[in-house]
């Protein structure tokens, strides 16, 4: 089962069933030895796993808010400064798009000539929907829950996706 | 003069006599000397055997190592002094772009000599036993290039930098079980390899300092280390480049 450190001259004790008490305490020792070394590697490395998650991290919350919807023109898309979300108005209501392309992330751009989203990454194309229909975007863009706080003013909640026909009626 | 002798000893640990014997026992115990192995086959010094393409690697690995160390003077990571400082590099410090050409176009060929150095190994069948392992610590110092190239990328924190490390990291998001976003994923947005990597959920001042961390610190490292195996196996396996 494992090599004996000390070895054990008498050679009579160990010949038949018979184990010597030394040979036991030394065995136990061995692999105790062993899981104390295996136990002190477990918690380090737990530690250092846990090191890299940060307790806070200083970034923009969640949830904000965006204006009175008296400011956002009929059928206009508007990215909201550092939030990377579109605030879409149309007939049907509001409804916000979160800007993050749905291939590898990157922010597409809305050509207000063409109605439509284009990525610069890689090239994929949505509706003013958010549906995709052109380039390697495997989904349409995600539409986030949006929402009138009691002073009136839209809130998003980027926490929260909702479905592709989700719209906020005013 | 004998303080000349005593320093020639002390270095040297041979003494000043001057015989066949002498100079074989000076090579044998000096550190410089035995880098070089002591017999090298026909083989091993014959060129279109190896190209000497590991040995570029390594000589591109050290380039890169000397020329960002400079660089490392002079660059700060800090999201709004980071561009800043690589414009610097560029246009004020003395020997800046040189250095910082230097430094990117040894890290282009590393990443363009190490694969050849594996296709070279593959072609010839230099894998097989006794060096098998070998091959697996080169493919780990492959992925290492790959690495140094990927966090080297973020830090003039421009917007080629900025998007391409948006792409990468979200491919991160998208891996089997440790991404949140890939197939069987556990881990949730703020739990997953994504996160760990951007030290938060979108890129910014932590992914920087992290990436800062990985390039200079963890990542040449992690690779020297493994060089040094990489090599003292070769040794152990007979030499570069022969017929087992």
């Amino acid at each position: 089962m494992f090599k004996p450190i000390i070895k054990i001259h008498d050679a009579t004790a160990v010949s038949t069933e018979r184990v010597s008490r030394r040979h036991i305490l030394w065995g136990v020792l061995y692999w105790a030895g062993w899981g104390i070394i295996l136990g002190i590697l477990c918690v380090v490395g737990g530690a250092v796993v846990r090191l890299l998650y940060p307790r806070v991290i200083y970034e923009a919350s969640k949830v904000f808010k965006a204006g009175r919807p008296e400011d956002y023109k009929m059928g206009s898309v508007n990215l909201v400064p550092g939030r990377s979300v579109w605030i879409v108005r149309e007939k049907e209501g509001f409804y916000a798009l979160l800007a993050k392309c749905t291939h590898l992330g990157c922010q597409p751009i809305w050509y207000e000539d063409q109605q439509v989203f284009k990525c610069p990454c890689h090239g994929s194309r949505f509706y003013k929907d958010g549906i995709n229909f052109s380039g390697p975007a495997p989904r349409p863009l995600e539409r986030l829950h949006i929402s009138l706080s009691n002073e009136g003013r839209l809130v998003v909640n980027k926490g929260k996706v909702v479905g592709h026909d989700y719209t906020l009626q005013t | 003069m004998n303080i000349i002798v005593q320093m020639w000893r002390s270095i040297f640990r041979t003494g000043v006599a001057d015989s066949p014997v002498h100079r074989v026992f000076r090579v044998v115990v000096n550190f410089l000397l035995h880098l070089h192995p002591a017999r090298v086959s026909k083989d091993g010094i014959k060129l279109r055997y190896t190209f000497c393409l590991g040995g570029l690697s390594l000589f591109f690995f050290i380039v890169t190592a000397v020329t960002g160390g400079f660089l490392m003077i002079y660059y700060y990571p800090d999201v709004d002094k980071a561009y800043a400082s690589m414009k610097d590099i560029d246009e004020i410090v003395p020997f800046g772009t040189f250095m910082r050409n230097l430094h990117r176009w040894a890290a282009h060929l590393m990443v363009i000599f190490v694969p050849l150095h594996m296709l070279r190994v593959f072609l010839t069948a230099a894998y097989k036993p006794p060096r098998e392992f070998n091959w697996v610590i080169g493919v780990n110092l492959l992925l290492l290039t790959f690495l140094l190239s990927f966090t080297g990328y973020l830090l003039p924190w421009d917007q080629l930098s900025y998007w391409a490390v948006t792409v990468g990291t979200t491919m991160a998001e998208n891996t089997p079980i440790l991404g949140a976003q890939g197939p069987f994923s556990v881990l949730g947005p703020e739990e997953d390899m994504h996160f760990i990597l951007l030290g938060g959920t979108t890129i910014g001042q932590p992914t920087l300092v992290r990436f800062y961390f990985a390039h200079c610190v963890a990542l040449p490292g992690a690779l020297a280390g493994l060089m040094a195996l990489h090599f003292w196996r070769i040794r152990k396996a007979g030499g570069i480049s022969r017929p087992l």
